[in-house]
């Protein structure tokens, strides 16, 4: 099966996964496994527990019940000490990229470098380029993240994500947002980097432009559950109810944006 | 149908009540650990020098000037009723006495640590908890760094050394503030308000008041962190996580004193 790394286990799985912060249950029994060398996106409502499901994958988030498997490690248990090889080998981009402010670029993205390279600054220097120049940043080194638009705070992260050369990267929202040309741009890079560096990407996202046009697989999150998991071309016809709700859904909103603003534009005249 | 309502009334009292005592016992539980997790990450290689000196230099300039402002207008107003007080007694000569005492045992170092605790600790609580609600710490964590290693260690390293250095600067400043007044309002000679210091003014005392302010400093950096880390809900948590750590530093810092002061009597 396609879903399978050669030594026959899928690169992240999440077995029965059930997570509550106080009496809000978020997940309830998730499962799914992540096939290796692909990118698998969940998709979902805002508040279905998407980025939830995507932190228990490098363990900043423990689950009630249930396990996490990453590269063949169950990491379920793991103290934040156990975590750390994991966590050099699957990295995070996080939705508001997350990055230091009181750090340039060039320290943000050198900053897994100097955690887990004993390496020369000129080396560091050297990767350091190579990652923003991968996400089409080069010569940005000397800026500091208040200096930087939405888009290219996103593309810092991908960059600092991309440093240690991990094999799993989990994007958590990565369009969010942007306007129109930044979320497309994020969507050719997820793809660039997924062909040149041979990575896994798991793609956390409710937007279906993204989740569409990086996707191998698609995975619908739904009350706490995945609710139906398959190929792209195999999502967009399905007719099981919840894709067909949740794309309906989706064109909905989008329907009742422009409606709301054309609304608006009457009361204004 | 009465009665069952007052029953349910108290009854959700009672709950309410053991919720917030779990509530406090589990945040007491969590101060106690991130406390013992920044001892843990002190012992580990790669102590942060640079960031501790950083962090040092940054505590020290931007208190100094609060904390000189506050020294000088205590040893002031405390010469003044000082030697009103003494005057009735016919002692009034020996206002740099009582003045050396207190500020020494009492005055600098816990108005120092007050100062401390609304400046430095407010300052903590706002920039680690900015991070926690941008998931900046998240971020440190994922990739696999030790946000208490990076973080809360150089502060409260820098915060528990620092801080006995600012007192020892407020007592000379509060000192000077007294003398102020001694030779202006009472007239008494620079050279005898030093001399009843150096003679009453022992260095068991000097060191009792500077030793409680280790204590101080400790306390209000590791609740400002606590704090920061805890924070949730966007900005409105920020301030309120600050507006937290710094009532329960400043509590911390005036009832810690009583059984510090205690302790060093026992001793």
């Amino acid at each position: 099966m396609s879903v399978e790394t050669p030594d026959g286990n899928p690169i992240i799985e999440l077995r029965g996964l059930r997570k509550a912060f106080g009496n809000h249950r978020v997940l309830r029994g998730l499962d799914l496994r992540v096939p290796a060398g692909k990118t698998l996106t969940i998709l979902g409502g805002s508040g279905s527990g998407k980025s939830v499901c995507l932190k228990h994958m490098i363990g900043l988030l423990k689950p009630e019940s249930g396990r996490v498997l990453v590269l063949g490690e169950d990491i379920t248990d793991h103290t934040e000490h156990q975590l750390v090889p994991v966590r050099t080998r699957v990295s995070m981009v996080f939705q508001s990229a997350a990055l230091f402010d009181s750090l340039t670029v060039y320290e943000n993205v050198a900053y897994p470098l100097r955690e887990h390279r004993d390496w020369k600054e000129s080396r560091i220097a050297e990767r350091v380029r190579e990652c923003l120049e991968a996400v089409g940043l080069a010569g940005g080194e000397r800026l500091m993240p208040a200096e930087l638009s939405g888009g290219m705070r996103k593309r810092v992260g991908v960059a600092r994500g991309i440093a240690l050369e991990p094999r799993v990267i989990l994007y958590d929202e990565p369009t969010t947002g942007l306007d129109p040309a930044n979320q497309r741009r994020i969507g050719e890079l997820i793809g660039s980097l997924q062909e040149r560096l041979q990575v896994t990407s798991v793609v956390v996202t409710h937007e279906l432009e993204l989740c569409f046009s990086v996707s191998d697989r698609v995975a619908l999150l739904k009350d706490g559950r995945i609710a139906v998991e398959g190929t792209a071309a195999e999502m967009k016809v399905s007719e099981h109810p919840a894709v067909r709700s949740f794309l309906a859904g989706a064109q909905d909103s989008a329907e009742a944006g422009s409606g709301e603003a054309s609304e608006g534009g009457r009361y204004g005249s | 149908m009465n009665s069952d309502l007052t029953v349910d009334r108290i009854s959700g009292r009672v709950a309410g009540l053991g919720e917030l005592v779990l509530d406090l016992l589990d945040r007491c539980g969590a101060f106690a650990i991130l406390a013992g997790h920044t001892v843990r990450a002190a012992a580990r290689p790669r102590f942060p020098v640079l960031e501790t000196l950083r962090q040092m230099e940054a505590i020290g300039t931007r208190s100094v000037t609060i904390v000189l402002l506050t020294a000088v207008f205590t040893g002031m107003v405390m010469a003044l009723q000082t030697g009103i007080a003494l005057a009735r007694f016919g002692a009034k000569p020996y206002v740099g006495a009582v003045v050396g005492l207190s500020l020494v045992r009492e005055l600098a170092p816990v108005l120092t640590a007050l100062m401390v605790a609304g400046r430095v600790g407010a300052g903590i609580t706002a920039e680690i908890g900015a991070m926690a609600v941008t998931e900046q710490i998240d971020a440190i964590r994922s990739m696999g760094a030790d946000p208490v290693q990076k973080l809360v260690l150089p502060r409260v390293v820098a915060t528990t050394l620092t801080l006995p250095l600012l007192t020892i600067l407020a007592v000379i400043l509060g000192l000077f503030g007294g003398l102020l007044i001694a030779t202006t309002q009472f007239g008494i000679s620079a050279n005898f308000y030093l001399q009843t210091i150096f003679t009453n003014v022992t260095v068991a005392d000097f060191l009792s008041g500077i030793a409680k302010t280790f204590f101080f400093g400790w306390s209000i950096a590791t609740l400002g962190c606590f704090f920061g880390l805890q924070t949730t809900g966007g900005t409105v948590g920020v301030g309120r996580a600050t507006t937290q750590a710094v009532v329960l530093a400043s509590i911390t810092v005036l009832i810690s004193d009583f059984f510090l002061t205690k302790l060093m009597f026992i001793l």
